[in-house]
C-alpha cells in the first residue's frame, strides 16, 4: 500500500506510509472493492464507531435516569451534571444566536458534544478521529449547507443577488463563500493533526525522555486544544448562521 | 555521497520544503499574541465583561490561526503524502 491523498468518502486522508512505522498516521485495516470502487476500513472508522457507541450509551442511559425522576425530588448527581451541561450549551448558542437559538440548539449541542469527544479521543488511546480530513471536511460542508439553506429561506432571491452587489467582486465573493467550510474544516484538522503529530514524536524520543513529558503534553494537545477547538467550530458555526438569517 | 539518486533528493527537498513552508507561522503568533495583548487589556478596563471578551478573542484567534494552518497543511503533506515521486 503505498502513500496516497484519498478523497473523502473512503474516509482517509493521510494513509500510513511504506517507509518507517510512525504511531501517529491513519492505520489501513482492511480494504475491499465494492463495485469498483476501492474502500478502505482504517483506524479513523474504528474511532468513530467507539465514540458514537459512546456518546449514544451514556446518552440514553442519562435519559433514563432524568425521564424518571419527579419534579418535586431532590436532584441526584447524574441529574446535576446534565442539567449543568444542556445549560451550559443552551448559554453558548443563546448568547450567539439570540431567539433563533431554538431551532439551531440541538445541532450545535450535538456538534460540539461529538467534536469535544472526538478531539479527545486521543487521551484514551484512540487515534483522533477528527485528524482525518474526510471526518472535517463533512462538518464543514454541512455548515455550507446549513448557512444557504437559511440564507435563502430567509431572504429569498436577495440572497443570491447580494452577492453579486458591485458587479466586479462577484467572483471574490463566490470565491469568500466556497473558502467557508475549506477554512472551517482545515482549522479543525490541523489543530488535532498537529497534536496528533507532535504527541507521536514525544512518544518516539528514547525511553527515558517519555515519562511524566506526554502526560503533560496531552493536557495541552488532547484537553486543552480540543475543547478550545470543539468551542471555536461550534461559534463559527453559528456566527456564519447569524449572519445569514439576521435582519 | 556522489551516488544520491533522484528520488532521495526528491525527499531532502521535500523536508526542507517543509521547513519554509512553517516559516507561516510567524504570522498567526504576531497576530494572536496581539489579540490576547488587547483583551488582556480590555479586561483590566472592564472585568465585568471578562466572559464577552474571552469568547471575542478566541474567536478572533481561530480566525487568524487559518493562514498558518494553511502553512501546516502544506508541510504535513509535504513531509508524509510525498506528492512528488
Amino acid at each position: 500500500m503505498g502513500n496516497e491523498l484519498l478523497f473523502a468518502g473512503t474516509g482517509a486522508a493521510l494513509l500510513e506510509t511504506d517507509s518507517g512505522d510512525f504511531g501517529f498516521m491513519i492505520k489501513l485495516l482492511k480494504e475491499f472493492k465494492i463495485f469498483g470502487v476501492k474502500l478502505n476500513i482504517t483506524s479513523t472508522h474504528i474511532s468513530l464507531v467507539i465514540v458514537t457507541i459512546t456518546l449514544l450509551i451514556v446518552g440514553c442511559l442519562v435519559g433514563r435516569i432524568v425521564k424518571r425522576v419527579n419534579a418535586s425530588d431532590t436532584p441526584g448527581t447524574v441529574q446535576n451534571i446534565a442539567e449543568l451541561v444542556v445549560e451550559m450549551l443552551d448559554n453558548m448558542v443563546n448568547g450567539i444566536m439570540g431567539k433563533e437559538a431554538r431551532r439551531f440548539v440541538n445541532y450545535i449541542s450535538t456538534l460540539f458534544v461529538f467534536v469535544l469527544l472526538c478531539n479527545i479521543s486521543g487521551l484514551f488511546g484512540l487515534r483522533a478521529p477528527t485528524a482525518d480530513y474526510g471526518v472535517t471536511l463533512p462538518l464543514g460542508i454541512i455548515t455550507f449547507c446549513m448557512i444557504h439553506y437559511c440564507g435563502l429561506k430567509k431572504n429569498k432571491m436577495k440572497h443570491l443577488t447580494d452577492m453579486c452587489h458591485p458587479v466586479v467582486l462577484t467572483p471574490i465573493n463566490i470565491i469568500g463563500e466556497l473558502a467557508v467550510p475549506i477554512s472551517l474544516s482545515l482549522r479543525l484538522f490541523g489543530n488535532i493533526m498537529s497534536g496528533t503529530v507532535l504527541m507521536g514524536l514525544i512518544y518516539m524520543l528514547p525511553r527515558y525522555v517519555t515519562v511524566g513529558i506526554p502526560a503533560a503534553a496531552h493536557v495541552y494537545f488532547d484537553i486543552f486544544s480540543g475543547c478550545i477547538q470543539a468551542y471555536v467550530i461550534c461559534m463559527l458555526t453559528m456566527v456564519y448562521i447569524t449572519d445569514k438569517i439576521s435582519d | 555521497m556522489d551516488n544520491i539518486t533522484g528520488q532521495e533528493f526528491i525527499n531532502a527537498m521535500s523536508a526542507i520544503g517543509a521547513g519554509i513552508a512553517m516559516i507561516a507561522g510567524v504570522g498567526p503568533g504576531i497576530g494572536q499574541g496581539y489579540a490576547a495583548g488587547q483583551a488582556a487589556a480590555a479586561v483590566g478596563r472592564n472585568p465585568g465583561a471578562k466572559s464577552d471578551i474571552t469568547s471575542t478573542m478566541l474567536l478572533g484567534q481561530a480566525v487568524a490561526e487559518t493562514t498558518g494552518l494553511y502553512g501546516l497543511a502544506v508541510a504535513i503533506i509535504l513531509m508524509f503524502v510525498k506528492p512528488f515521486k
